[in-house]
Order: C-alpha cells, then structure tokens, then sequence
C-alpha cells in the first residue's frame, strides 16, 4: 500500500519559533543549546585526548582555546550550559505537573493555565542568567 | 410616525455600507493529481464581524464552488472547520478577518493531517488515537445495575476534568504540536488530554489500564511541553496541563 501524505510540518515548522510565543522560543533554544552541549561534549573529549600527544601536544591545541575565536566559543558554551540547565529544571518541574495552574471551567478568551507567569518567569529568567553568565566568562577569559 | 425597517431591509443596507475588503488566498490542492499545492486569491469584502468561514464560503457561492472546505455549526462547536488561517491553527467560524488585523488573510489545511483536498483534511488518526485512550467511563459496574441511577460528584471533582471535557476534536491542537511536526507515530496531545480527561474524573476506574496505554516511546513521553496545543485551542482545554499531569501520574508527583 502506497504511504499516504500526512502533510507533516517537518523540522522547518517544528523550530519555527515565531508563532506561539516565549514558549516555543525556549523549545527552540533547549534543543539548539542541547545539541550544542552535546557538539561541545564530543569536541572537550577529543582535546583532552590530544595529552596523549605529550606536553607539546596538549599546550598546541590548548593554545587554540585562547583565541578570540576559542573565548567565542567557550561563551557560547557558558551560555547554552546555563540556559540548559535553568529551563532544564523548569521543564522537568512542569513535566511532574508542578506549577502549571489547576484545572477549572475556563472562561473566554481562554488563556491557557499551564503558561502562566511561572514558566514565563522562569523562560526568561534563563535567558538572562544565560546572558549574564556568558558575560562574566568573557571578563574572565579576557582577564578583566 | 417613524417606519421599523425590516430585518430585511437592515441587512441589506449593511451589506451596501461594507468600505472594507480583504484578499483572501485559499490554497488548493488535489493529491490526486496536482504536484504542489498552489494559492488562489480572491477580494472579499467584510465587515467587523465576518468570519474566515463566511469569506470562504462568499468564494465558494460567488467565485469558485469548487473550493474544498469541512464546515458544520459556524459556532466553534462541532470542531470541523479547523484550518491554517495566516500560519496558525484556527477555527475558521471561530476566527473574525478584523481580528487578524492583516489586509491579506491566507487559509492552508491543518499541518499534520493528510489532505483530502484543499482545506479539507483526514481525522482517521486523530479519531484512532482518541480511541486509543479509552474515552469512556471504566468501571465494573454500571448505571443501569446500580441501584442509585447516578454516579454523585462533587462539584470539586467535576472541576478535575470539566475542562477537558470541553475537547471538540477540531485536531488544532495535533496540528500546532511541535512533535507531531515530525513524529507520525506521537499519540499527540488530544489523544492525551482526553486520557487525563478520564483519569481525573473519579467515577472511573481504568486509569492504570490509560497510563500503560500512554507509557511507550510515542506516548507521553515525546512531549516537551512546549504548549502551543494550549494556546491554539479553541476551547480553553489547556491540553499542555492535563499532560504534564498525566505524566506526574506516572513520575510519581501525583497518586
């Protein structure tokens, strides 16, 4: 039997994050900040590997991580860490069922209890402890 | 003496005061033998209060009756008019053109659906999901061998599911959902919150047979709480909550 067409949004409309809200901007940016971390995992094994290389081995490829481009890196890395782990447990307490309202008789226009300002708090609350956290790890890569 | 117009009368000349128009683009497709989906537009006047469904409709009755659309009760009630209206999942008959606020309005079928043909979508499998969650009352006995002819419920335990209970099966929540974008075996977050619906109400009796039917790799475990379901349901169902209890259910948050 010939499979039928199920009209699927894709990956294109499943992080698009332009029409639901904070909501769907954290979903996007727990999986990007997710992947990354997984992307940085992979990368931190492989230069601590390098000490296998001996002592040159190890300080020519930890040279590369003082670069700009290395500090950029690593600040994104803080970043996508920090915003990971605060939406992560916000995620994980809705995921019990905590903080997401109570049920009642909604009343029009029908604001939906589970995103309330709780999570709104917390989304941005990890944005910015995102933000503030790369910040500091510029200062102190740059030594400021 | 000053003369009552007929209701007649009075809708004839508010249909001859409409200044506004809109551009109306309806996407038509045939599976069966177009390639692409393609967009006819069309300009249609309306007022402060004509619905998405009343401009595609006015298409169908004036320019194109060829135009595929489902519709039933025009009052967000039957759940069959749900559609793709300027890239989020609405009602049609529920969606007001002023309240868009665009002069160009675009309606697609739903995401996640099969086509059947230009707005009209498949609900096989959100009906088989449904029923996968066993939507109904379980218990041993029942009303007709009891000897009281009612199960009583508090009114606080008729506030644990009445919202749930509002679920018209219109599908936009399955269309906005971000796993379901991807995922063609995802249960999707009707077929869940009608789960919960049954599990919270405490004349039933099944809800360990509903969360063995739900804990499996496509169940509930593929949603990540992102809540769009939620916030394009037409009737305040608020299927993002009834989920994450569900799962508190089965993480052992709630008992």
């Amino acid at each position: 039997m010939e499979p039928i067409d199920e009209n699927k949004e894709g990956i294109g409309g499943m992080i698009n994050p332009r029409r639901y809200g904070i909501e769907r901007v954290a979903y996007l940016l727990m999986r990007l900040s997710g992947l990354g971390l997984l992307a940085y995992f992979i990368g931190h094994i492989y230069e601590t590997s390098s000490i296998l290389k001996g002592e040159v081995g190890w300080d020519e490829f930890l040279a590369i991580t003082q670069t700009n481009e290395g500090h950029a890196i690593l600040a994104i890395v803080i970043a996508m860490c920090v915003f990971h782990t605060v939406n992560g447990i916000r995620v994980m307490l809705g995921h019990g069922g905590v903080g997401v309202g109570k049920p009642s008789r909604p009343d029009y226009p029908y604001d939906p209890a589970s995103q309330n300002y709780r999570h709104k708090i917390g989304i941005y609350s990890a944005i910015v402890l995102a933000a503030i956290a790369m910040m500091y790890g510029l200062a102190v890569m740059y030594g400021e | 003496m000053t003369q009552v117009p007929s209701i007649a009368e009075e809708q004839t000349a508010k249909s001859s005061s409409s200044s506004k128009s809109v551009k109306l683009r309806i996407a038509k497709y045939n599976p069966e033998h177009d390639g692409e989906s393609k967009f006819m537009e069309f300009s249609i006047p309306y007022e402060r209060w004509t619905t998405v469904l009343e401009a595609i409709l006015k298409v169908k009755k004036h320019f194109d009756h060829s135009v595929a659309v489902r519709y039933s009760c025009r009052q967000a009630t039957c759940g069959s008019c749900g559609m793709i209206i300027n890239g989020k999942p609405r009602l049609a008959c529920f969606t007001k053109i002023s309240e868009l606020d665009s002069d160009v309005v675009t309606v697609e079928p739903m995401n996640n659906f099969p086509i059947i043909r230009d707005l009209a979508v498949r609900f096989e499998r959100l009906f088989d999901t449904h029923n996968k969650v066993k939507p109904y009352l379980i218990r041993e006995d029942s009303e007709i061998k009891s000897n009281e002819k009612e199960f009583l419920q508090s009114p606080e335990e008729v506030e644990q599911y009445i919202q749930f209970s509002n679920c018209i099966k219109c599908g936009l929540c399955n269309s906005a959902c971000p796993t379901m974008a991807t995922d063609s075996s995802f249960i999707g977050p009707q077929a869940l919150a009608q789960a919960y619906r049954y599990v919270a109400d405490s004349r039933d009796k099944g809800k360990d047979t509903r969360l063995k039917i739900i804990d499996e790799s496509h169940g509930i475990w593929r949603c990540h709480f992102a809540g769009s379901c939620s916030q394009v349901c037409p009737k305040g169902v608020d299927p993002a909550m009834g989920i994450q209890f569900l799962r508190g259910y089965l993480l052992g948050f709630r008992s």
